[in-house]
This record gives structure tokens, sequence and C-alpha cells, in this order.
């Protein structure tokens, strides 16, 4: 099946952003597609590479980013919503791109389920 | 074409979940797909008539949603229960809608391809 994701909360406060990621790693285990993460609302901050979290603390955001490197997962942030967080491109994790809520839409239309972690 | 539905679950103030819904619907209507919206719990207060956020600095979105005609997303769903536990009418609202019981609404909502809630 072709999972697109919805992760509309930001790491460490909430649980979505953990749940979102441990979904996308069975979803992917069991051969599933992961057609794209998109991140809006607080979930912007998800993609902050300026995170720096305890050393025996699990580390969000780098593992959105070993997600792209491995399996090639389309990491999108929100503009608008980046924007209006202090998100731009210059503190953007590696493997995350910028683009706008059309891209949610898409996944809304283009994958099988779109599931939301949010709140 | 997919049906696509918004459950709009939280008061317009407080957090920023309603104006950032309001963005998503508005690129939605772009796409070319079935939208609506549906109102349910605190999101009933996002309708009410008469929004005035200036003593709390916050920009009042609510006029947006009398504009959403303009861009062909005319079915505005409410949950009767909801609108009843807080008192509320369609006389309180600002645009036309739909009242529905939660019992409709559930039905409503298993036929959508895709639910956001915000």
């Amino acid at each position: 099946m072709k999972f697109g994701l919805l992760v509309s909360e930001g790491p460490y406060t909430h649980q979505a952003s953990d749940t979102a990621y441990q979904f996308a790693v069975a979803a992917l285990a069991r051969g599933h597609e992961l057609q794209r993460v998109f991140f809006y609302h607080d979930g912007v901050y998800n993609a902050t590479r300026l995170t720096e979290p305890p050393q025996d603390d699990r580390h969000i955001v780098n593992r959105w980013s070993a997600l792209n490197a491995e399996h090639k997962v389309d990491l999108v942030v929100c503009v608008a919503a980046a924007l209006r967080r202090g998100i731009k491109d210059e503190v953007l994790a590696p493997g995350f791109r910028i683009s706008g809520l059309g891209q949610l839409v898409d996944s809304g239309i283009k994958a099988d389920r779109l599931v939301t972690f949010g709140d | 074409m997919k049906k696509f539905m918004f459950v709009n679950r939280k008061a317009p103030f407080g957090t920023i979940y309603a104006l950032e819904s309001l963005e998503v619907v508005l690129i939605a209507a772009t796409f070319d797909q079935d939208v609506s919206l549906a109102f349910i719990d605190d999101g009933v207060y996002e309708l009410v008539k008469g929004q005035n956020s200036k003593a709390i600095g916050i920009k009042n979105h609510s006029p947006t949603y009398r504009a959403l005609d303009g861009y062909d997303v005319e079915k505005l769903f409410v949950e009767r229960e909801s609108m009843a536990a807080r008192g509320l009418s369609e006389a309180d609202l600002l645009v036309p809608v739909e009242v529905l019981s939660s019992a409709e609404m559930a039905a409503l909502m298993a036929e959508q391809d895709v639910v956001l809630s915000f």
C-alpha cells in the first residue's frame, strides 16, 4: 500500500512525531511505499538542524534525515507554517525540503491512505 | 476526484489549528477535488457571527469562511449535538450550513477518501 503521512506536532513535547516515525519504519519493513511525510503546524520543528537533544535521548530530527538517506522518503515542510515559526532553508536538516500545502493535498490524492499524527 | 473532508474541532483562538486548517482548505479548493468541511466540538465556535479578536491582538480570520463560496467550497456541515451543548443555533452562525446529527456526521465521514482533522 502507498502511505502518505502528516505530522502536526513538534518533536519531544508531543509523541506524534515518534509515533509517525515508528509507523514509517514499520510500513517500510513490511514492503509498503511511503509516498511522502508532510510536516505542518508545529510539526515543522521536526526539520531544524539546530536541534540538540541530550546524548542519552533519541535524535528525532536526525532520525527523519536517516529515513530520507536510506529510503529516499520525501520529507516536506509546509512553507507557510515554517516561515511563521522561523524555519527556513538555512536551518533545514539534510533530507528535508520546504514546499507548499499543495504537497499535502497531492498526498491525499496519490496515496492510498493519508495518515495523520497529531493532537 | 477524491472526497476530502476537513474536520474542525478546535475553538477559533487559543491555538492555531483553526487558521491553519482554513489555509489547507483554500489550497485544496484549487485541486478540483470534492471538498467539504465539518465542524464538531469547539470547532463550531469557528463559525460564530460577530467575532472580534482585537483585544487579544490576534487576527480575526472568520470572515474567510464567508469567502469559501467563491472557491466553490459550499459543503459545510455542523454537528447538532456540539451546537446544542454550547447553546448555539444556526442563527448564530456567519455562513449557511447543513446541520447533521452525530450519527449522520459519522456516516458522512465514512464516505470520505481523505479526512483531515484539525
